[in-house]
């Protein structure tokens, strides 16, 4: 966190930069929610689940270092031609048969997808195309290597080009180098982020020393045929980043459930452990109930939102229990965990991983889960969190403010987050995404590499919307088109109470570890 | 029991089939899925544990942690897709190197039968390879059910008669779960030699 952020945070409410454990420990006697690290609401009790990661920072850090390093690269004027033979490149493109279900390539509805996003390798071999097939893209590819080498021949590296209401960014990430093309309004910085997720998923499936062992072998490698069958989870990655805002806070969000619950369950998951468990997972959905851990090992939000979105997209867990090697590459990108990921009945929503570092124990992972499932089905704390499965949401009407229609507030010192459904104005998909929008764009003020903002409020005709980061939280919030500056910041403090007197329930405060 | 296969050939839809006799579309296996399942043959009554594997190349060097130590391989192709068959006998080298002849019962599974209007793999193909190298074999169709119960009861037959002999406990399936078998066959069940990469 930076200085400055620390004190304008601390002298707006508290005055005070007492170190964050005595604030911890006071807590429980202010009523005020404090906004210091580690006192704000849904800030754990004890050490935090997750690497203490600045978060989104940490996703871009490396490329803004860079940038520092070096002057912006500003070709906007000079790349437009190329983007010109880029596009051109496309229309040309009809020789390759494209596969009867894809899309045509050359078509004006291929180019006029919100967002593309390409993988190829360095020799500038396609990997993945969101719309259309890699062989039909194989030339277009081929000209986007070439960019990225023709400006690194001049020892420089190519980050972005704008032009004609399109936005083209680079990641090279060697041996991958992925390129995304946007019509949203979205910065580069948020662009470059979803392709590290990207990056990320394809690292997560074969590790990144096989990858490097793989190219160097064979430079000219085609890496589909190791990644064929797994497209869906990058595809459905790409789906989440646009409407998940678990993914745009770097955070994951709590199944409500009463915390004397939640601490048995917890307890129970701690009490199945084994010598290889590095870590205890049980998800409802795309909620996080509990994560028990190994003393000193931390689970990275983007591992975990990355096991999140292969246990969402695969139906094949439901069918039996399901062992597979998995990279966590946040954790480590040269090797596999092993994770035995089944749900705990048939029909539920209660998907319990336990992530082990031995591919020889499966029948070890296997006695653990029955284990946990004998103690937690002795207890009541089982029912009630079946219960609580019935209502995974709430309101924002419970919260009593009657213009806020939608918030989404993140704990940084937990990297846990709460936001209440979608209320009845934005039930359509389409308006589901273009709220995601609207936060994303508050996002990427707030965190902008030069110029970053502490709050902000924007009005428009279909609603008004405030951010707000401390160095304690990071708050987004909706409200109708009716309101007020002034009703808007008083509805903070009361949300920020709400939130307080609610945490048991919402968040993890307790997390524990074997 | 371990299924083996290319990607798609049905695997999953078998191993579901066995157990549940229904037939719907999942996605593709991520890894390796374990179930158990009981036959009941006309004496004796035989709990298999199935290891349905992922087709996908990237689970290949995986796969050998599941066919050591199994009592039955199947070999499972998709008779409309002539790849796939070409596939299993990819697998069978890999069986047959690992393999100490007359320990593990192997089948070629021809699947989705249904689909004869598309066949590129002929019944006779199948049958050749399959009496060449020693194997069982049956065409089945898992969207069907056509032959499932068959292949499920004879394999049950054929691992009975070739374990059955000197394990005599196993009728008795609660007390002697097969993998408690694997551990007893092979010194180092898991053993892995497996490589990384393609
Ligand atoms: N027509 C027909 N389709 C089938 C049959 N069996 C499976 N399928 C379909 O083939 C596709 C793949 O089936 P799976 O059972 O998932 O294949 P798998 O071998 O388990 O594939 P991996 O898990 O990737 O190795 C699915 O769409 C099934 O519905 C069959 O007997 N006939
Ligand atoms: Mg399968």
């Amino acid at each position: 966190m930076d200085g400055e952020g620390q004190r304008a945070a601390a002298s707006w409410e508290n005055g005070t930069l007492a170190p964050v454990d005595r604030l911890r420990s006071e807590r429980a006697d202010s009523p005020t929610p404090g906004l210091v690290e580690g006192t704000e609401p849904g800030a754990g009790q004890k050490s935090a689940m997750f690497v203490h990661a600045q978060s989104f920072e940490d996703l871009t850090a490396e490329a803004e270092e860079e940038a520092r390093r070096e002057t912006e690269l500003d070709k906007s004027g000079e790349c437009a031609d190329d983007l010109k033979a880029l596009e051109e490149q496309h229309s040309n493109d009809v020789s390759s048969e494209a596969r009867t279900k894809e899309e045509d390539v050359s078509s004006e509805a291929w180019r006029s997808h919100r967002k593309h996003v390409f993988v190829l390798s360095e020799a500038g071999k396609p990997i993945y195309t969101r719309y259309g097939t890699e062989e039909a893209l194989s030339s277009t590819m081929g000209v986007m290597m070439a960019l990225v080498s023709f400006v690194e021949a001049e020892k420089n590296i190519i980050r972005s080009i704008h032009a004609d209401g399109c936005k083209v960014v680079f990641l090279t990430k060697s041996p991958l180098v992925l390129v995304g093309v946007s019509r949203t309004c979205q910065s580069d910085k948020e662009l470059l982020r979803e392709l590290q997720y990207i990056y990320y998923q394809i690292v997560s499936l074969l590790t990144l020393t096989q990858l490097n062992h793989i190219f160097q072998h064979k430079q000219n490698y085609d890496l589909r045929r190791l990644l064929a069958g797994s497209e869906y989870l990058t595809d459905n990655l790409l789906h989440r980043l646009d409407r998940d805002p678990g993914l745009l806070l770097s955070a994951v969000t709590c199944l409500p459930l009463p915390s004397s619950s939640r601490d048995v369950v917890s307890s129970s998951l701690q009490a199945a452990k084994s010598k290889s468990l590095v870590f205890s997972i049980l998800l409802a959905g795309d909620r996080l109930v509990t994560l028990v851990r190994k003393k000193d090992q931390f689970l990275h939000h983007i591992d975990l939102h990355l096991v999140f979105n292969l246990v969402g997209s695969s139906s094949s867990f439901r069918e039996g229990e399901g062992w597979t090697p998995i990279c966590l590459p946040k954790f480590n990108t040269a090797g596999f965990f092993h994770a035995h990921i089944s749900y705990l009945e048939p029909a539920s929503e209660l998907c319990l991983i336990l992530v082990s570092t031995d591919r020889e124990d499966f029948f070890n992972m296997s006695d653990c889960k029955k284990r946990f499932l004998e103690r937690l089905s002795k207890r009541t704390a089982y029912t009630a969190l079946k219960e609580a499965l019935k209502c995974p949401s709430y309101s924002v009407a419970q919260v009593g403010i009657p213009e806020l229609r939608h918030f989404l507030y993140k704990s940084k010192s937990s990297g846990l987050y709460t936001s209440p459904e979608f209320p009845e104005v934005y039930q359509s998909d389409e308006e589901q995404e273009r709220l995601m929008g609207l936060y994303q764009d508050l996002h990427s003020c707030l965190h902008h590499p030069t110029r970053p903002l502490r709050s902000f409020y924007r009005c428009s005709e279909s609603e008004n919307l405030l951010a707000w980061v401390t160095s304690g939280f990071e708050l987004y919030l909706c409200f109708s088109p009716l309101g007020t500056k002034a009703l808007a910041v008083s509805a903070v403090t009361k949300l920020l109470k709400w939130i307080r007197k609610e945490e048991d329930r919402l968040f993890i405060l307790s997390p524990l570890t074997y | 029991m371990v299924l083996l296969g290319g990607s798609g050939v049905g695997k999953s839809s078998l191993a579901m089939r066995f157990g549940r006799d229904e037939f719907y579309t999942t996605s593709p296996t991520v890894g390796c899925a374990y179930m158990t399942r009981v036959v009941h043959l006309s004496d004796v009554t035989l709990r298999f544990e199935i290891w349905d594997t992922a087709g996908q190349e990237k689970y290949h060097s995986v796969t050998p942690l599941y066919y050591r130590g199994a009592h039955a391989a199947l070999l499972v192709y998709d008779i409309s897709k002539r790849e796939t068959f070409i596939r299993a006998q990819m697998w069978l080298k890999e069986l047959e190197n690992q393999y100490i002849q007359g320990s593990t019962v192997i089948w070629l599974v021809g699947n989705k039968g249904d689909l004869a209007q598309n066949r590129q793999v002929s019944v006779q193909e199948g049958q050749g390879l399959a009496s060449h190298k020693g194997l069982f074999f049956i065409e089945t169709s898992a969207l069907s059910g056509e032959h499932i119960s068959e292949l499920l009861q004879s394999v049950a037959h054929r691992v009975y008669e070739s374990i059955g002999g000197h394990q005599g406990g196993l009728s008795e399936w609660q007390e002697t779960p097969i993998v408690e078998l694997q551990h007893r066959d092979t010194s180092n069940p898991f053993a892995s030699c497996c490589k990384v990469g393609p």
